[in-house]
């Protein structure tokens, strides 16, 4: 696999990956902000999100329908669509792509749930790499806490009540974030994650972000030309 | 004429058990389910449209809840969690590739998790109208990668017998038109801009799918029916074979 840079594609992909609670989707909605504000071409992704596909999952996952396999191949459908339809076209305009969760979501969710990681990965096979994957870590209580003292009516899928971990929906998150985090981590090394360390301040872990991001990639060729 | 007269009619009773043979998956499969618990038969039937498929499936269900079997059907885009909206998006011509692909095995392994394996658990005859080789067979004709659906398919059940009905694409465009008075969009490749004119795009597709099919077979080891002869000449060569299996002689 490669990245898209290595692909020759003009412009750069950059992903943000961590637990739920973990402050991932405030710092990229930060990144957005800031790249646009200064003119860049941005774009931004999120996991779970093109409209067609969107109908069947949310009616799988109301109804309780989705088996492992099923609750992978329709997230996968749906990654497929916006890959396709929207990731590629632009990265070939030459965009600066943030995605809110990339397949390595899929590979820590849907092994968790015991499908082969063999056969997760190579479904994906189709996705380049990010060109830049920050990974927020951050300690498994805060996370936790964050998510249960913000909305503490846990959705069933999101708290792993598939896998019938626990009876109780609590529990069964804490026990099912808990796995997720072991495959993130065992995953860091392979898939070359920037690690943030989640527990600092917001401002902190933003200074970094973007200190980071220009470090690796010159973000002056991604502005707007007048057209 | 006189002694079949005075020959009371003979109502058939006898009803055969089907042997029991184990059960595989074509890869890993899906997680968590017990082979040896699948006692039922899983029988495809392949072929395009205007093959027959629908009207020998009919038939086969009539013919064997006579002969005291249970059976379910499948096919392609019948799953509750997805057949609408997989609809909504051929109407709409708008999904891409893979994505179109992928939408497709998920309406697939639904069907496998919620109609195929508990209907094998208890017994019953399973028929599906198309299966897995003609999601792979359509994909290859676009272009995709063949090991790559090998995987995505890994969750299939090898079934215990399969049927592909070929017919000459000149037989199906006859039988279509006489159907429906048209060709359909997706059955004619148009997608594919093989010709501008439907009937030529008709032909030229039904054409690439049956090659895609012959090297399938060689992999998947089909049973081939010559779907240009009568209906009563399919069943009857789809019965004998179906029997066959069923006592465990294949």
């Amino acid at each position: 696999m490669k990245t898209f840079s290595e692909l020759g594609f003009p412009g750069r992909l950059i992903a943000v990956e961590g637990l739920d609670g973990s402050g991932k989707s405030t710092q990229i909605y930060l990144l957005k902000r800031w790249l646009e504000l200064e003119g860049l071409k941005v774009f931004f992704s999120e996991w779970n999100s093109s409209a067609l596909v969107k109908s069947a999952t949310s009616k799988g996952k109301k109804r309780e329908l989705l088996t492992p396999t099923t609750f992978s191949l329709i997230h996968a459908t749906d990654f497929a669509d916006r890959y396709e339809r929207q990731l590629v076209p632009l990265l070939r305009a030459g965009y600066l792509v943030l995605c809110d969760r990339y397949i390595f979501t899929a590979f820590a969710r849907d092994v968790v749930r015991g499908c082969p990681p063999k056969w997760v990965r190579g479904i994906y096979n189709f996705a380049a790499l990010p060109d830049m994957t920050f990974f927020f870590k951050s300690k498994l209580e805060v996370s936790l806490q964050r998510i249960l003292d913000g909305r503490p009516q846990l959705k069933y899928f999101e708290a792993g009540m598939d896998l019938r971990l626990s009876t109780d929906m609590y529990e069964s998150f804490r026990i099912f974030q808990g796995r997720i985090l072991e495959q993130y981590l065992a995953m860091s090394t392979e898939f070359n994650f920037t690690v943030i360390d989640a527990n600092e301040r917001v401002e902190v872990q933003q200074q970094i972000v973007r200190q980071l991001l220009q470090n690796k990639i010159d973000l002056a060729k991604y502005m707007h030309s007048p057209l | 004429m006189k002694r079949a007269a005075s020959k009371p009619h003979k109502i058939r009773s006898q009803i055969v058990v089907p042997t029991m043979s184990p059960k595989k998956w074509y890869g890993h499969g899906i997680p968590g389910v017990d082979l040896q618990k699948l006692t039922g038969k899983l029988f495809v039937v392949e072929g395009a449209d205007g093959s027959g498929r629908s009207t020998q499936i009919v038939r086969l269900v009539q013919w064997l809840e006579q002969g005291g079997h249970a059976t379910v059907q499948v096919g392609l885009k019948r799953s509750s969690l997805v057949s609408e909206e997989l609809e909504q998006a051929q109407q709409g011509n708008i999904l891409s590739r893979i994505t179109l692909s992928l939408f497709y095995a998920t309406d697939f392994a639904d069907q496998v998790e919620n109609v195929i394996l508990p209907a094998l658990k208890s017994g019953f005859i399973v028929l599906a109208d198309r299966y897995i080789y003609t999601l792979m067979a359509r994909d290859m004709v676009r272009g995709m990668d063949e090991g790559w659906l090998k995987n995505l398919y890994g969750v299939a059940l090898v079934p215990d017998a399969v049927f592909y009905l070929q017919t000459t694409p000149e037989v199906l465009v006859q039988r279509n038109i006489s159907k429906t008075l048209t060709l359909d969009y997706w059955e004619s490749g148009m997608d594919l801009g093989l010709s501008r004119d439907l009937f030529d795009s008709f032909l030229k597709y039904q054409t690439l799918m049956s090659e895609q099919f012959q090297r399938l077979q060689k992999t998947y080891g089909f049973r081939i029916v010559d779907g240009n002869q009568s209906v009563e000449g399919v069943h009857e060569e789809l019965r004998s074979e179906i029997e066959e299996v069923m006592r465990g002689r294949v």
